[in-house]
């Protein structure tokens, strides 16, 4: 039976609370409701509600109350309705779960997971992806999953780690993405990107929902002119796996860096950097970006896909790259 | 309950309403130029809520050892032999005393920026925050934090708080909530705030979220008039934060901070209130912060009628003469407890100051779980 982006979550966050009673879910409308997406749903039932805790619309109460659990030793599992709303509890994570385990060795074993992405037409705040902020942070964790399989593999990989992981679900993916799933237990380690192409001729960096425009791009690229794309998704934002970033800029001499997220200060610019210090006499041309642009996320239809990078928008800026 | 008459629960119904204009008295009243609500409260005598002799001088010990400890660290920073910043408690001893003394050892704890005293109560030794504030390797954070930014959960039942004013009350009102999950609901939290800390959002969330749950949690405002220069009256428009409690559906009392026996008895009333599943507490303290806000601040701003009237409250001497007045204590016995403290911190500073620093490299270990950063290093097992 194939599952669903969405319902691996949901499998992952069950199957961890079977497993470990440490583990524990808190949020808003994720009770009763079973959460604005569905992710919680019948948790509630399953679990009882000291486990499964409905609370009042306080992003820096439930991220803050998730620290001291931790630092207890639980393993909270808090939910963002919308992933926009992270901002909320900024301080908790960057200053306190992020800096804890430098400061005086304890370490803040949680999870803060909601829902990214546009594509959509939720609008300017329903749509961020606001991982670099969290990118920037020594001591956090961000993972970005683009498959069923890694959705729950990541998750599982993320409530078990000893350090805060934020998780950031693709909504656009939810219910569009499916797979058959293996029965048996299954994690995907932290920080491993996952090769989803294999090519020659340029290396296409991605994560998140752009794998899949991406994947289209390469297919395209090959089909018009026999170029075979390697397409690269990370998987893990930090910590960040260079490794394979850099072996594939290698093999290929040719690298694009394809993102959601908005173009400056994006994570593009960390990997071309990277890529220039440590395979620079490999390169048989520039890095390229494709992104969003610098502006917010615009909720009209006409503008939203003006926003969002596409299979055409990739296509293109590969042909200029494989042209070099 | 002895120690009620110094303090009072604020009942819904009569919460007092604010005043109509301006806070600040005429020009040539008393106290002019000093914001209503400033000066102490009544000076009442002291009570024994029952505690025994010993618990008493042990008490008079703790708070002996805060003042004495802060004038150390305050001697070694202007000698520059510690660096960074250093905040006093001079005039809040009670408070950090008399509220960690009414825990349990495994209650939680998070001290504030103030509360070298509730860390002493806890175990915390004078070697342990020289080590600290002289960024030793063998520091609670290996010199990667400074004052009192450490804790050990496991051991201690402390939380190390950050510098970011409000973020430990939703952080405590989580440890309560966990306390719950793991079968432990008799363990309170305590936390604190200044009178600054209450503007905050945290405050608000932490609080609302430790109600709603029914959590065992206490929060502690030290209303010390001043956040840095800022007069309590730009914090807020109540005349004690304690009326906030019906707000938030949460019990809350006002008591004289310079009065460690009324301190105490108001956290063992919230603590039994928490332990017996009524929910949260906030505890105003009211006192006056009797240096700057940290050794760099001259705090001229602070009216010189306002620092006389307090420091005729000052909570050691206050405390020295009801051990007197009630046979504790004698002049003599309270001269030999400080007598025999100075040597001790003399040579805690000393072996410090012998510890090595941190090597360099010391800077990239331990961001995320690693070999010999699983946990917590100190206190040592």
């Amino acid at each position: 039976m194939t599952t669903t982006y969405l319902e691996a979550i949901r499998q992952a966050i069950w199957e961890e609370m079977e497993k470990d009673p440490s583990v524990f879910v808190l949020g808003e409308d994720i009770g009763a409701y079973g959460g604005a997406f569905k992710v919680t749903e019948g948790m509630l039932q399953k679990f009882g509600e000291t486990r499964v805790i409905d609370t009042p619309i306080s992003e820096g109460a439930i991220v803050g109350a998730a620290i001291g659990a931790a630092l207890m030793g639980m393993r909270p599992v808090a939910e963002m309705q919308f992933i926009d709303f992270i901002s909320c509890a900024f301080d908790q994570l960057t200053n306190f779960a992020a800096k804890n385990r430098y400061r005086w060795g304890a370490g803040v074993p949680m999870v803060v997971r909601g829902p990214c992405g546009g594509g959509v037409r939720g609008g300017p705040f329903h749509s961020q992806n606001p991982e670099m902020y969290f990118v920037h942070t020594p001591g956090l964790k961000v993972v970005a999953p683009a498959t069923a399989y890694d959705a729950k593999g990541l998750l599982k990989a993320s409530i078990r780690d000893d350090d805060p992981v934020i998780y950031l679900e693709h909504k656009f993916l939810y219910r569009r993405i499916k797979e058959d799933l293996p029965k048996d237990d299954f994690v995907v380690p932290l920080g491993k990107a996952a090769v989803r192409r294999e090519g020659t001729d340029l290396t296409i960096v991605t994560y998140g929902a752009m794998l899949y425009p991406c994947l289209e791009a390469a297919a395209t690229l090959e089909k018009e002119r026999g170029a075979k794309a390697e397409v690269i998704d990370l998987r893990s934002l930090l910590p960040l796996d260079r490794e394979t970033i850099v072996a594939s800029a290698r093999k290929t001499g040719k690298v694009m860096v394809v993102h959601e997220d908005t173009r400056t200060g994006g994570i593009a610019g960390e990997i071309a950097a990277t890529i220039n210090e440590e395979a620079f006499d490999h390169l048989d041309g520039p890095v390229l970006r494709v992104t969003a642009p610098d502006t917010p996320v615009p909720y009209s239809a006409p503008l939203e896909d003006f926003f969002l990078p596409n299979a055409v928008k990739i296509a293109d800026a590969a042909r200029k790259l494989v042209a070099y | 309950m002895a120690a009620a008459s110094t303090s009072r629960l604020v009942p819904a119904a009569t919460t007092k309403k604010p005043a109509a204009s301006g806070r600040v008295r005429r020009p040539g009243a008393k106290g002019a130029g000093i914001p209503k609500g400033m000066m102490p409260p009544p000076d009442r005598p002291l009570v024994n809520p029952g505690l025994s002799r010993a618990q008493l001088l042990e008490i008079h010990r703790f708070m002996r050892l805060n003042r004495m400890l802060e004038d150390k660290l305050t001697a070694l920073y202007r000698q520059g032999r510690i660096s960074g910043g250093l905040y006093s408690s001079l005039g809040q001893e009670a408070i950090s005393v008399g509220t960690a003394y009414a825990l349990a050892p495994d209650d939680l704890l998070a001290p504030m920026i103030r509360n070298i005293g509730s860390m002493l109560v806890r175990g915390v030794t004078p070697l342990d925050f020289f080590q600290q504030y002289m960024g030793r390797y063998e520091s609670p954070t290996h010199g990667k934090d400074g004052t009192l930014h450490f804790g050990n959960v496991e051991r201690l039942s402390i939380i190390g708080p950050i510098s970011h004013l409000g973020t430990l009350v939703p952080v405590m009102a989580g440890a309560a909530l966990a306390a719950r999950l793991r079968g432990e609901a008799h363990r309170c939290s305590l936390t604190y705030v200044g009178d600054g800390a209450t503007s905050t959002g945290y405050f608000h969330e932490g609080l609302n979220f430790a109600a709603v749950l029914k959590l065992p949690f206490i929060l502690v405002v030290e209303n010390n008039g001043y956040a840095y220069s800022t007069t309590c009256d730009r914090q807020f428009r109540v005349a004690s934060i304690a009326e906030r409690g019906p707000a938030y559906g949460v019990a809350s009392e006002s008591v004289d901070g310079t009065d460690v026996l009324a301190v105490y008895a108001a956290t063992q009333r919230a603590v039994q209130r928490g332990r017996r599943g009524e929910g949260a507490t906030l505890l105003e303290t009211r006192c006056l912060r009797m240096q700057g806000h940290a050794q760099h601040d001259d705090m001229r701003y602070v009216p010189k009628a306002l620092l006389e009237a307090w420091a005729k409250r000052d909570p050691l001497e206050r405390y020295e003469r009801f051990l007197v007045a009630s046979g504790h204590a004698t002049p003599d016995t309270l001269r030999a407890t400080a007598e025999a403290i100075a040597p001790e911190l003399d040579a805690a500073a000393d072996a410090a100051e012998k510890c090595p620093p941190p090597s360099p490299e010391e800077t990239l270990k331990g961001v995320y779980k690693e070999e010999g950063y699983e946990a917590p290093w100190w206190p040592a097992a």
